[in-house]
């Protein structure tokens, strides 16, 4: 280990260890967030069954997968979970279409306080769905990315700038980070520009008026639930093929994603991706190891002994309890102003 | 027999009765306002023409034929519009898409009427890239109108247009309502401020307790010993 002060090895050692991580463990929050914020504004309740139900996508996509490596519908290099995704995402909006028909529907019929209502409602689908995984798959934990696991890694990277300190970018990573840019990209078109998506945020704007306007609200919630099929089953895969697949960490994946909601502003898009990122950083800055980083950047006699962590990362869940309690005590609505919504 | 009529009309909001027997018309090209005091069902009127609220008895026709069976949204495509009293624009909208939202139903192309409306709130146009809810008052008034004409209504239908401005945004939107029906449509709306809304009606309804208590042409019922001492105080 050199005993000079090494800016370039550090930042190398970050960017493989906080940066590629943060990014991409913050586009999967930042999906999930999104379907919250979704199925917030429209339908007016705060989703409890998000985790699970990331966790039933992908559960699709790794049955699915599965048939197809065992049929040979392979491409080589390509993670074949990539090429299950939409037949995925199809079975998943049939069982969140029919999740509102036999569940949420019931309740949007009746005048009652949706938010408490809807809660509660989706708390019971929350249980529903996590046993079905369980009872499907197991509850441990497994793996199913196949084909190449890097676009390059930490050797091919020092071969290739000499550097000391490697960085590796993960498939998972890179796919993350570009389905993430896609998918949101392809979110806020649709939202901003077409009539659809016009009349999904007119209906969240004033339900009243929209009815009155002529916009069909059993299609809207429809639409609504098709969209959020979409990014939960991404969002869930990806986490899936980056960090490995367990019912229990999806379901605890609410937390941090809640968390990101409300940083960012309940109702709010940009507010979501915002705070997604602002909550995945957190978590991995504050659960980082920083001796390595400290020892390339200070002279010999100040090197740390110890592993200079501020949090053990078994408390990271912890995290983003405090960001959540320090928003809502000192900006409740949120960096960007969320909707309250309040009952008819 | 006027454009648009609701005869004799009974509603009640579960066991608690509005409407005993109350009856508006209202032509092309001519402003009617329902008038009275808190609770005299004339919000309620409103409800029953549009059909967000089923009448017990009593019919609504438009232009000769009789729409009481038809659901609001089919009312609308009908060619009758409603502006709310309150909540009347989607806020986190642009000016531009609020009139889109409101041409939702139609197939053809809706840029014309956009521009028509235009013409007639040309302040709307400047500010066509503006969220609704950035608007004064008076223009987001403006908005609920232009929005309801996206659908080329021949009824348009104004809840309390008034409620809670100043007297100049008052003036303002009086102004507008005129402009409106100049335009040719038949334009009802509900009044607090009997007065001034007397003043430019054509026709006038005086609603008490669900019933009509008087009916005339606005200075009729303004010079009216009765009305004036009951609601337009002396």
């Amino acid at each position: 280990m050199s005993d000079s002060i090494d800016i370039i090895n550090a930042l190398a050692l970050l960017t493989n260890f906080v940066i590629l991580p943060g990014l991409s463990y913050g586009s999967q929050l930042a999906l999930g967030a999104l379907a919250v914020t979704l199925v917030y504004s429209i339908l007016r309740f705060s989703n409890f069954a998000q985790g699970d139900s990331m966790a039933f996508g992908t559960m699709l996509v790794i049955f699915l997968s599965g048939y197809m490596i065992s049929q040979g519908w392979t491409i080589s290099g390509v993670p074949t979970a990539l090429l299950a995704i939409p037949i995925a995402i199809i079975g998943m909006s049939i069982y969140l279409l029919l999740m509102d028909r036999l569940v949420y529907k019931h309740y949007r019929g009746i005048k009652i306080k949706q938010s408490i209502v809807g809660i509660t409602a989706s708390i019971g689908v929350m249980f529903i769905t996590g046993g079905i995984v369980r009872f499907f798959l197991g509850a441990s934990a497994q793996r199913f990315g196949d084909g190449e696991r890097f676009i390059f890694s930490v050797r091919e990277f020092k071969a290739f700038t000499g550097l000391q300190q490697g960085i590796a970018l993960k498939t998972s990573q890179f796919l993350t980070i570009t389905l993430a840019i896609l998918l949101v990209a392809f979110l806020f078109y649709f939202l901003q520009k077409t009539k659809t998506g016009k009349a999904m945020r007119a209906y969240s704007d004033n339900k009243e008026l929209a009815l009155l306007s002529g916009i069909d609200p059993d299609r809207v919630v429809r639409i609504t639930w098709l969209l959020v099929a979409l990014l939960t089953t991404i969002a869930g895969t990806l986490y899936g093929l980056d960090k490995g697949f367990a019912p229990q960490q999806y379901h605890l994946l609410l937390l941090p994603i809640f968390a990101s909601v409300i940083v960012g502003g309940i109702g709010s898009p940009i507010g979501a991706i915002a705070g997604a990122f602002l909550v995945a950083f957190s978590e991995i800055l504050l659960t980082y190891a920083y001796k390595k980083f400290l020892i390339y950047l200070l002279p010999l006699s100040m090197h740390p002994s110890s592993l200079v962590q501020l949090i053990g990362t078994e408390y990271k869940y912890a995290i983003s309890f405090v960001i959540l309690i320090i928003v809502l005590l000192i900006k409740p609505t949120g960096l960007f102003k969320g909707k309250v919504i309040v009952d008819e | 027999m006027a454009y648009l009529e609701g005869n004799n009309l009974v509603a009640s909001y579960g066991v608690v009765p509005i409407l005993h027997e109350c009856s508006v018309q209202v032509e092309k090209g001519e402003l009617a306002v329902i008038v009275g005091p808190n609770g005299a069902g004339k919000s309620t009127v409103m409800r029953v023409l549009l059909g967000m609220l089923e009448a017990t008895s009593g019919s609504v026709t438009l232009d000769g034929k009789d729409i009481s069976m038809l659901s609001t949204q089919d009312r609308i495509t009908h060619g009758l519009a409603f502006v709310p009293q309150t909540k009347n624009v989607f806020p986190s909208m642009t000016v531009e898409e609020n009139l889109q939202m409101g041409g939702f139903i139609r197939k053809d192309d809706i840029s014309k009427t956009i521009e028509e409306v235009y013409e007639l709130f040309p302040i709307l146009y400047e500010k066509r890239k503006q969220l609704a809810e950035e608007l004064s008052g008076g223009q987001r008034q403006q908005v609920a109108f232009g929005r309801a004409m996206m659908t080329k209504p021949s009824v348009m239908l104004l809840d309390e247009p008034t409620a809670g401005v100043s007297p100049i945004v008052m003036d303002e939107i009086f102004s507008n309502i005129l402009d409106v029906r100049n335009a040719g449509m038949a334009v009802l709306m509900v009044e607090q401020n009997a007065q001034q809304a007397l003043n430019i009606a054509d026709k006038g309804f005086v609603l008490v307790s669900g019933r009509n208590e008087h009916t005339g042409t606005g200075k009729e019922l303004i010079n009216d010993r009765e009305v004036r001492k009951k609601f337009l105080g002396g």
